[in-house]
This record gives structure tokens, C-alpha cells and sequence, in this order.
């Protein structure tokens, strides 16, 4: 449970003008949106878990700003957080995704054989593919809001519900029991998550009670991952070397049904409906959750002046190969969609494929000093 | 002094009214409130306590060490008059299970009640680090008449700084780990108010953290005023740092010998110190300044929180009672490498630091030396200690010097039973 809501009604006895947060100095999506007449709306309300207004923008009022990026400054204790507190979110998602209203509908779509090619993205340049997302369980607290007996439980059904077999059969390593060997195993293949340590995190209370209820769950051939507890309940991975994008996304999604079927059997299902898709977190991984990119070696596109315009066009972003907070190494980059909500699993998967070949192709005109104007894409 | 703050005040708020009753009535704490849904009411059921308890089989503090199941099991659902509960003045233990060089309280108080309805886990973790301390049996003495102190001047050869430090809160709003940002707004509001009323050698400027400009924020770095959003995890995880830097700041006098840091981690942390040995001025303009500024809150209405089980209430159990570290930076290069060093700090009931503070090591033989002891004993008794304790060091000092023998004092008893 957070700090500082507590008893959410005694607030009351002061005015929203003295309880009002200090964003002068801020610049995220939560600032940019709330007023003081939105505040004095919505500061007396609660979900029915108890999570109020000023849970949700605790991480956006500690946190002013992050230098590379415009952050979320927001983030969700539970589905009803993104209905009751709607007048706040839905401004602040129509700002991150691109124009999406609160009438919009997102479409799922999780059939591997609805993806047209991205088996053969070259491996020369290509080094890795992986699609992420995630997942969170109907009925629970998220993260930010849940107690260690919420937290215990989802654990345990995720333990429960990673049964799989074939390709899929692995195991479950809780963090507070791993010993050394297995904790320097899953380092070196690098598969272990940390504390949080960004304050964008901390400050919602999704670090309380490490490393209580977190573990790491993969399948012996070491291509299908799932995290625990630690900023959704579930985040699922599938990742494999070389430009086969096909196989990684077909993986994910047969491993993300097999899942879904296990947790229902259960008599759980997943957090989602047919306006915001799945529901996590934070607000930006809305829709799909999806995550799908490579490590892509372009050290001679990176510095063409067009790339960043190249990438935008194509409705993609670079990160460093180290994620979100790193910058490129040795020409190295981290190509993935920029999109997550309002395109379905496949549609974004594929701007993936079809982006990431373009680039290679370009930076193989570059390599043989040719130009690349004839390849510059429109805006999708 | 403990007459005054028996005296109720009328008019204010009824939340005042219930933080000035004694221990019984609070002592139940409030199972339902009216600000809990339905929903977490049925959360209670569905997750009973033992489905909630906090793992500590790894950890280290006087929280672990005193929470049990059943302590667990009857407080989990009760709230403070304010809202506030077992788990938010436990989390702070839970996510840091130890420190490495000292065992951390680990827990916080949200406000000045949740010493009374969680007193089951609050009074052992008491008695654990304040020495055997019981709240039940015993009594705090406050005595801030600096006119008792003796000896208060030290050889200025060996003793380079002198140094008093204590907190104060203002009774009626939430502490740093629960307050709203109104409420600490409200703190700051009252503080520095009181503190623009100051005259004489006490008359000072306020600086709020948000609002100074670079200069003045380089100049507090140079006269090691300045204080820094909290990054250890001790506090950051009982939410103190929230909001940052809203409604903090830095009040000093003009002659920069008293301080006041306002919401850092606590309410109020007041400091009196100066270059040199004069402890005996350092205390009494500290009881000087505390005692005027508690006039000047009064006068509008406010005052500390203050019980005579427990004293001072502040946010860390550790501080309660007195508050007060009262020490000295002290040149001992031949006594601290004596191996009787450790034991003659221990029977005068001293501790020694590095002169970065808590969490550094001596540089150049220089020490910070101050007082153990918080609760049980009065704020002079306590200076006393730590004037007395120091001239023996020093003392020590200087027989070593001339090559003769120390001796390894008897030990300071605790309390007066």
C-alpha cells in the first residue's frame, strides 16, 4: 500500500489548491494534463481496493522528469484505476499513443501465421530477436498497490500455471531461494532482474518487500521467459540469436495461449477489454504490451542525418543495447516498435520485420557508397 | 515544563484532542473505519494475517526482531485515528533487512497515535534499543535548564566543534512517512513562521529548498547547512522523500550557530553549534532557542508532541524521548589507537563516528564523539554526560601524551529505578 494516501477522506479538510503538487518544474504526461480542477474532481475518490488520485501520480510528482525520454509520470493500482480516474488517463494515453480516443477499440491479435515473412532477416546484421509484454491477473492489486498476500498468490498461480511442455518445458526460480550458482547462471544469460533501482519505479511502491513473491521462470532451451512480480505481474519474453523473427513471435504467442489456458483452468483470466486491450501499469504499455525488436548492427545508417526521421517514419525506436536507459555501442542498436496500443500484436510485429529490412538493406547501399534516397519510406 | 503539555487546548481539532489522551484509550485503535470500501474489507477476509506476514528469516533490526505472527495477527487491521497502519510503519524494516555496521530500528511512526495502537510491536523494539526502557513503567524526564550544566569548556587544543541536535513535531499533523502535502506545507508554515519571530543573536532567514537561488544553495554547501533529498533506503522506503522538495527547507540564524532543517526527516531538527569547546554555550543557546520557539507556536495555537512516557515524539523510534545527540569533533590521536579505547567510550555511554556522520570513518584522528543514550534520561543529564565523558577522554589524552597510565572508567549506570 502506498504512503501518504492513508486515510484519503482526512485530506479533505484541506482545499485542493493547498493539497495541489508543485509541477512547475515538471515535464512528463502528468503534468502536462492535470489542472487543479481536475484534481479537486477527483481527489476524493477511491477505488473500490483503496487506490485514490494521488497514488496514481505520486511517481510523476517525485519524478520531474527524465532526460531522453517524456515520461508517463502515472501509473494504475488496479483495473478500475483507468475508469475511475479516466479524465486523467485517457487525456495522457490519447498523448502517448498517438491520438487515441477514449471511443477508440484496440484489436488483438495474437496468430503467428497472420505475419507475412520475417524468417530471413539477415543474421549478418541481425543479431537477435525478441517480442516482450505483459500480462496482469483479473481480480488482483498491480504492483504499485498490492499486498504480500496478493503478491504471494499471483506467484503462486504463475508457478502453478507454467506446467508447458515441448519446447516450452522449464522451471521457476524464485529470487529470495536462488542459490549463488543459479543466480550467476541466470546473470550470465541474462535473464536476471534487479531490484528497481529507477525512481520512476520506486516511487510507486512496486519495489516493497523485495524480493518477496518475485522469480524468474524459463523453458530449458532458454528462448521463453517469464518475470514475476516485478513491474507487472507477469511479463513474458521470447528471445532467440540470429533474424528469425517468425519463430520468436510464433513462440510467444503459442507460449502466451498456453498460459492464458493454464490460468483459466484456474478460474483466472487476464486483465484486458476491447478499449485498452490488456491492462498494465503504467499507461504506456496499454494494447498489446508488445515489445518486439533486434540488436541490428548499422554503423553506417546511425550516422546518416535522415535516421532518426528514417525510424519515425517507420514507426520504430532506437535504444542502446543495454534497454531503455543506454546509448548504442559500437554501432549496435536496439530497433523495436514505438507503437503499443491501437495496433494489434501482428500489425506491430510486422512494421518490425518489414522496418528492420529496409534498414539493412540501407545499410548495405551505405556500406557500398550508394545512396539511399530512392529507399526512404512514407510515414505508415 | 511537563505541566504545559498536559494543558489541553481548546478549540482545536478533535484529532489534537484524541493525541492528548493517555495511552489506554487509543490502545484498542480502530478495527473499522469509515474509509475503508467494502472491497478491502473483504480483502481482510480473503487474505487472512498469516497470508500477509513479511519474511524475515534474513533480516536484521529491532522490527524483525520483535514482530511475531500473533503481534502481526492482532494489529494487521487496525488504523490509527488518521488512517495509518501496522504495514506502512513496518515497510521500512521489510525492504531493508540490516544495516551492516548497526542494527536499524526498523520500523516509523505515521503520526503521534501510532506509538499507542501499535504499541504491542512499538514498546518491545522501545525496550530493545533504548536499553531496557519500558514506556508502561517508566517516565522520560525533559529538562532543558542549561544553567545546571558544570565544566561545559573544553581544552579547544583537543575539541575543535561543538554540537547539540534534537527534533521536534508539531502535534496535529501527519509525520514525514504519512503526512499529505498539504499538511507538511502546513508544517513548514507553522515553523518558519515561529522562527521569523526569533530576535537578537537568534534572529535568521528562512530558505526554502525549492524556491533558493544558486548562490545561496552554494553558499549553504560551504557552510555544511545544506541538506539533500534522502537517498539512503531507510528512509526513501518509509516514503519521507515524497514530493521532494515541496515545503522543505533550511532556517539559520545570522551568526549561523543555530539551524533549523524543516520536513527532512522529521518535522523539525534543531541544531545549536560552534567552532571551538564551548559546549555550555551551545546547550544554552539551544535551550534558548527551542523554548522561544515554542512560545512563539503556542502563541498561535500549536505545540510539540510531547507525552511524559515518551517525550519527544518523533518520526524513528530511535529519537524519542530527548532527540538528542549532543558531541563534540575531538583530536585523540594516541587514545584511539589504544586497544581500551571501544571500552572507555562504552562505560561513559559514548559513541564515536567519523566526521562525515553516521556513516563514515575517522579522518586524521579526529572523532565525533557524542551521547548513546536518547530516552530515560534529560536532556542536561545527558550533556552532562557527554561534557564529563569528554574532558575524561582528553584527560586521557593528555596522560598518554606524557606516557602515563589511563584507567578504564566504571560504568555509567542506565536508568534511575
Amino acid at each position: 500500500m502506498p504512503f501518504g494516501n492513508t486515510h484519503n477522506q482526512l485530506k479533505m479538510k484541506y482545499s485542493a489548491a493547498q493539497e495541489f503538487p508543485d509541477l512547475s518544474k515538471h515535464n512528463n504526461h502528468m503534468a502536462k494534463v492535470l489542472t487543479m480542477e481536475m484534481y479537486e474532481r477527483l481527489r476524493d475518490k477511491q477505488t473500490p481496493s483503496g487506490f485514490t488520485l494521488d497514488d496514481v501520480i505520486q511517481t510523476g510528482v517525485d519524478n520531474p522528469g527524465h532526460p531522453f525520454i517524456m515520461t508517463v509520470g502515472c501509473v494504475a493500482g488496479d483495473e478500475e484505476s483507468y475508469e475511475l480516474f479516466k479524465d486523467l488517463l485517457d487525456p495522457i494515453i490519447k498523448d502517448r499513443h498517438g491520438g487515441y480516443k477514449p471511443t477508440d477499440k484496440h484489436k488483438t491479435d495474437l496468430n503467428p501465421d497472420h505475419l507475412k515473412g520475417g524468417d530471413d532477416l539477415d543474421p549478418n546484421y541481425v543479431l537477435s530477436s525478441r517480442v516482450r509484454t505483459g500480462r496482469s491477473i483479473r481480480g488482483f492489486c498491480l504492483p504499485p498497490h498490492c499486498s504480500r498476500g496478493e503478491r504471494r498468490t499471483i506467484e503462486k498461480l504463475s508457478i502453478d500455471g507454467n506446467s508447458l511442455d515441448g519446447d516450452l518445458k522449464g522451471k521457476y526460480y524464485a529470487l529470495k531461494n536462488m542459490t549463488e550458482e543459479e543466480q550467476q547462471r541466470l546473470i550470465d544469460d541474462h535473464f536476471l532482474f534487479d531490484k528497481p533501482v529507477s525512481p520512476l519505479l520506486l516511487a510507486s511502491g512496486m519495489a516493497r518487500d523485495w524480493p518477496d513473491a518475485r522469480g524468474i521462470w524459463h523453458n530449458d532451451s532458454k528462448t521463453f521467459l517469464v518475470w514475476v512480480n516485478e513491474e507487472d505481474h507477469l511479463r513474458v519474453i521470447s528471445m532467440q540469436k540470429g533474424g528469425n523473427m517468425k519463430e520468436v513471435f510464433t513462440r510467444f504467442c503459442t507460449g502466451l495461449t498456453k498460459i492464458e489456458a493454464l490460468f483459466k483452468q484456474k478460474g483466472h483470466e487476464f486483465m484486458w477489454n476491447e478499449h485498452l486491450g490488456y491492462v498494465l501499469t503504467c499507461p504506456s504499455n496499454l494494447g498489446t504490451g508488445l515489445r518486439g525488436g533486434v540488436h541490428v548492427k548499422l554503423p553506417n545508417l546511425s550516422k546518416h542525418e535522415k535516421f532518426g526521421d528514417i525510424l519515425k517514419k517507420l514507426r520504430l525506436q532506437k535504444r542502446g543495447t543495454g534497454g531503455v536507459d543506454t546509448a548504442a555501442v559500437g554501432g549496435v542498436f536496439d530497433v523495436s516498435n514505438a507503437d503499443r496500443l491501437g495496433f494489434s500484436e501482428v500489425e506491430l510485429v510486422q512494421m518490425v520485420i518489414d522496418g528492420v529490412k529496409l534498414l539493412v538493406e540501407m545499410e548495405k547501399k551505405l556500406e557500398k557508397g550508394q545512396p539511399i534516397d530512392d529507399l526512404m519510406p512514407s510515414q505508415k | 515544563m511537563a505541566s504545559t503539555f498536559a494543558h489541553m487546548m481548546s478549540g482545536r481539532k478533535a484529532v489534537l484532542a484524541l493525541a492528548g489522551l493517555s495511552a489506554g484509550t487509543l490502545a484498542t485503535g480502530y478495527i473499522m473505519s469509515d474509509s475503508r470500501s467494502t472491497a478491502a474489507i473483504e480483502k481482510m477476509k480473503i487474505y487472512p494475517p498469516s497470508a500477509d506476514f513479511p519474511d524475515l528469516r534474513k533480516h536484521n533490526n529491532c522490527m524483525a526482531s520483535a514482530l511475531s505472527p500473533a503481534i502481526y495477527s492482532r494489529l494487521r487491521d487496525k488504523l490509527t485515528p488518521n488512517g495509518w497502519s501496522l504495514d506502512q510503519c513496518i515497510q521500512t524494516g521489510v525492504d531493508n533487512p540490516g544495516h551492516p555496521f548497526i542494527k536499524t530500528v526498523g520500523m516509523v511512526a505515521g503520526d503521534e497515535e501510532s506509538y499507542e495502537v501499535f504499541a504491542d510491536l512499538f514498546d518491545p523494539v522501545i525496550r530493545d534499543r533504548h536499553n531496557g526502557y519500558d514506556p508502561h513503567l517508566m517516565k522520560h524526564p525533559t529538562d532543558l535548564d542549561s544553567s545546571k550544566i558544570t565544566s561545559g569548556l573544553f581544552d579547544e587544543r583537543y575539541v575543535l566543534s561543538s554540537r547539540v541536535r534534537t527534533g521536534r513535531s508539531i502535534r496535529g499533523l501527519g509525520l514525514p512517512p504519512a503526512c499529505s502535502r498539504a499538511e507538511r506545507r502546513e508544517v513548514e508554515r507553522v515553523a518558519a513562521q515561529a522562527l521569523s519571530g526569533l530576535k537578537g543573536d537568534l534572529a535568521g532567514r528562512y530558505y526554502s529548498l525549492g524556491e533558493m537561488t544558486e548562490e545561496e544553495q552554494q553558499r549553504l554547501i560551504d557552510d555544511h547547512f545544506l541538506f539533500d533529498k534522502p537517498v539512503s533506503p531507510l528512509l526513501t522506503c518509509a516514503g519521507m522523500a515524497r514530493d521532494w522538495p515541496d515545503a522543505r527547507g533550511i532556517w539559520h540564524n545570522n551568526e549561523k550557530t543555530f539551524l533549523v532543517w524543516i520536513n527532512e526527516e522529521d518535522h523539525t531538527r534543531v541544531i545549536s553549534m560552534e567552532k571551538g569547546g564551548n559546549m555550555k554555550r551551545v546547550f544554552e543557546r539551544f535551550c534558548r532557542g527551542l523554548k522561544e520557539v515554542e512560545r512563539l507556536i503556542q502563541e498561535r495555537g500549536w505545540e510539540f508532541m510531547w507525552n511524559e512516557r515518551l517525550g519527544y515524539i518523533l518520526t524513528c523510534p530511535s529519537n524519542l524521548g530527548t532527540g538528542l545527540r549532543a558531541g563534540v569533533h575531538v583530536r585523540l590521536p594516541l587514545l584511539s589507537k589504544d586497544p581500551r579505547f571501544s571500552k572507555i567510550l562504552e562505560n561513559l555511554r559514548l559513541q564515536k563516528r567519523g566526521t562525515g556522520g553516521v556513516d563514515t570513518a575517522a579522518v586524521g584522528d579526529i572523532y565525533d564523539i557524542s551521547n548513546n543514550d536518547r530516552l530515560g534520561k534529560s536532556e542536561v543529564e545527558l550533556v552532562q554526560l557527554v561534557i564529563d565523558g569528554v574532558n575524561y577522554l582528553v584527560e586521557c589524552e593528555k596522560k598518554l601524551e606524557k606516557g602515563q597510565e589511563i584507567k578504564v572508567p566504571a560504568p555509567i549506570p542506565q536508568f534511575k529505578q
